[in-house]
């Protein structure tokens, strides 16, 4: 009797002995996803951290001036971001006035007008687009784009808007071919892909009863895109384009291509200038003297600064939507 | 019967231009592949695989820039892919809800989105400045960040695609959680996350711009980790923008070689999902 008690008692420890052991194992493995999930967060903390320290010299000795002054000038050592900062947001701003009609009447194409049978093959051909990495963007932009808007549209845009009295100032000076026009259309192209998923999934959370009652009251297949889902999708649309705009602003490759790299401003799109991205890539690697690194670390991390307020403010729509679709 | 027509005339053009649109969209596509094909399928031959990156003016071929870009971006998978599938876990089976777990989910899509130069001056900053030299770690380094918010968040998505039966099933058989995890609930996401995975490759065997001060370049053979490494892309871009035209074709051999890799990668990866889903 008392043999098997204690046998009894021995089971049980084992069994005690393997639970805790258990026990710890699990939280052993919690506690390594959750180092890890901190490490996401780290890791963001260390790259604002980082740029803020590598800015340093540039901040201190131009303070707030980096912002507003032209001059880049690697020989005396007098550095100022306006230059490219000004060509990061006028070569996204265009890019945007050219991709998000495309893209709205992509995905207006795609879940109101197509045939259900190339509704995947579709989906599938834009996000090729979107993995199409971005130098083969910047080659092509390069030996195929820039040559032909030179011969074509460059010209033609000079003859005939750059004739006229204001508007004629954007559209000035010889076809270069490389500029800002010409990064202003790729990034156009590139952020396609983006902009157009978005829309389109936004697009396919309108519930289909809403539709149904505009179709059923006779309103067009335009009406009811433009007068119901629109208005129903606007916070998810408006999110969609912050992040194409956000994937613009810091697109560097295709940009450096084609852009020109002149650190000047000037009126005419056509003309060559630089952005952030561009600046930082061709110039990094060379900058001699700390002021001249440091100068363009602080671009660096104006050019972080702005997007993370931007892809934060998309993803704040984008959350807004999704709570409304799970309504 | 005026306003009828003119409804239907908006109508008919507004849908005109929608399916304008799409075609516009898709001719840049197929432009830009012609392009590559047309011009990169005269530099694809043996030469391309066995040969180095010849000076200007000889021929030679992109053998230690395709090794470089291999070592490079595997490197970046093997410490990218484990701590964005334990971020992930934490996410989806932990945290779900709570505030630190969204707090990670909102920064991790940030980071999926932030411009890959500013990356590259990270690393630069704390790896490459650290050390005094450009190096193939600071590279790998710099991939692993590209591709780690890609895994998190497809774990995380397809951790959440395991039906709840299948955890509380072992949990009742008495499986501690670490174990409904690694043995229940991965398994049954695999294909999910190995999708993930091969999304991030793809993402990384194409990036440039945060190799160009981490890796920098090589125009020789090193399988040295601490110097300068060549890379596909970083190649791409050199001989791109170089005056010579044989280097110019090497790029575009180049080009092509690493779209088709990328387009290759992404549509095994989607082939791979949808079978996955066509399971459950």
């Amino acid at each position: 009797m008392t043999q098997i008690a204690m046998k009894d008692t021995a089971v049980l420890g084992t069994f005690a002995v393997h639970g805790r052991r258990q026990r710890l194992q699990d939280q052993l493995f919690r506690a390594a996803t959750l180092f890890f999930a901190l490490l996401v967060l780290a890791l963001l903390g260390g790259v604002i951290l980082a740029l803020i320290v590598g800015a340093w010299p540039a901040l201190g000795t131009f303070g707030f001036g980096f912002l507003y002054t032209q001059v880049w000038n690697p020989v005396t050592e007098k550095f100022g971001g306006l230059a490219p900062i000004y060509g990061t947001i006028v070569t996204s701003a265009l890019a945007m006035l050219f991709g998000v009609p495309v893209s709205f009447g992509i995905a207006m194409f795609i879940t109101e007008l197509c045939p259900p049978w190339l509704k995947r093959p579709l989906g599938i051909a834009i996000e090729l687009l979107a993995g199409i990495p971005s130098i083969i963007y910047g080659i092509w932009g390069l030996f195929v784009l820039a040559p032909f808007l030179q011969r074509t549209v460059q010209p033609f845009l000079i003859g005939t808007l750059g004739k006229l009295p204001l508007l004629g100032k954007l559209f000035a000076g010889p076809p270069y071919g490389i500029g800002v026009f010409t990064a202003a259309i790729i990034l156009g192209i590139m952020v396609l892909p983006f902009i157009t998923s978005i829309t389109r999934d936004v697009f396919e959370t309108v519930p289909p009863m809403l539709k149904e009652s505009a179709y059923g009251l006779g309103a067009t297949t335009w009406e009811v895109v433009w007068k119901v889902v629109l208005p129903y999708a606007r916070v998810g649309v408006i999110g969609g384009v912050m992040l194409g705009l956000g994937r613009a602003l810091g697109e560097t490759m295709a940009v450096t291509f084609v852009i020109g790299n002149a650190y000047r401003i000037t009126s005419s799109i056509l003309a060559p200038g630089t952005t952030i991205s561009a600046a930082i890539a061709n110039e990094f690697t060379e900058a001699v003297g700390d002021l001249y690194t440091s100068s363009l670390i602080a671009l660096g991390l104006v050019l972080f600064v702005i997007t993370f307020i931007i892809l934060a403010l998309a993803k704040l729509m984008l959350m807004r939507m999704q709570r409304q679709a799970g309504r | 019967m005026d306003l009828y027509r003119r409804r239907r005339a908006t109508n008919y053009a507004a849908l005109t231009i929608a399916m304008a649109a799409t075609a516009f969209g898709l001719f840049w596509l197929v432009e830009i592949l012609w392009t590559l094909l047309h011009n990169g399928i005269g530099a694809i031959n043996l030469a391309l695989f066995t040969e180095m990156t010849p000076p200007p003016g000889s021929a030679g071929g992109l053998l230690n820039a395709i090794f470089g870009s291999l070592v490079l971006t595997i490197g970046g998978t093997l410490i990218g892919t484990p701590i964005g599938m334990m971020a992930g876990t934490y996410l989806a089976e932990y945290g779900k809800n709570n505030g630190l777990a969204q707090t990670v989910r909102f920064i991790n899509d940030i980071l999926l989105s932030a411009p890959s130069i500013v990356i590259g001056l990270f690393v630069y900053i704390i790896v490459v400045a650290q050390m005094g030299h450009f190096s193939a770690w600071a590279g790998v380094i710099a991939l692993a960040i590209i591709g780690l918010p890609v895994v998190v968040r497809t774990t995380e998505d397809m951790l959440n695609l395991v039906p709840n039966g299948l955890r509380e099933a072992a949990a009742a058989l008495g499986a501690p959680m670490w174990k409904v995890i690694t043995l229940i609930a991965y398994r049954a996401a695999r294909s999910g996350i190995l999708t993930g995975i091969l999304l991030a490759v793809a993402r990384m065997s194409g990036e440039t711009a945060p190799l160009l001060f981490t890796a920098l370049n090589n125009q020789f053979w090193s399988v040295n980790m601490n110097a300068p490494m060549a890379s596909l892309p970083a190649t791409i871009y050199q001989f791109a923008l170089s005056p010579y035209e044989d280097w110019q074709r090497l790029a575009w051999g180049g080009a092509l070689l690493i779209t088709v890799t990328i387009l290759m990668l992404n549509i095994v990866a989607r082939a791979l999902a949808t079978i996955g889903s066509a399971k459950r």
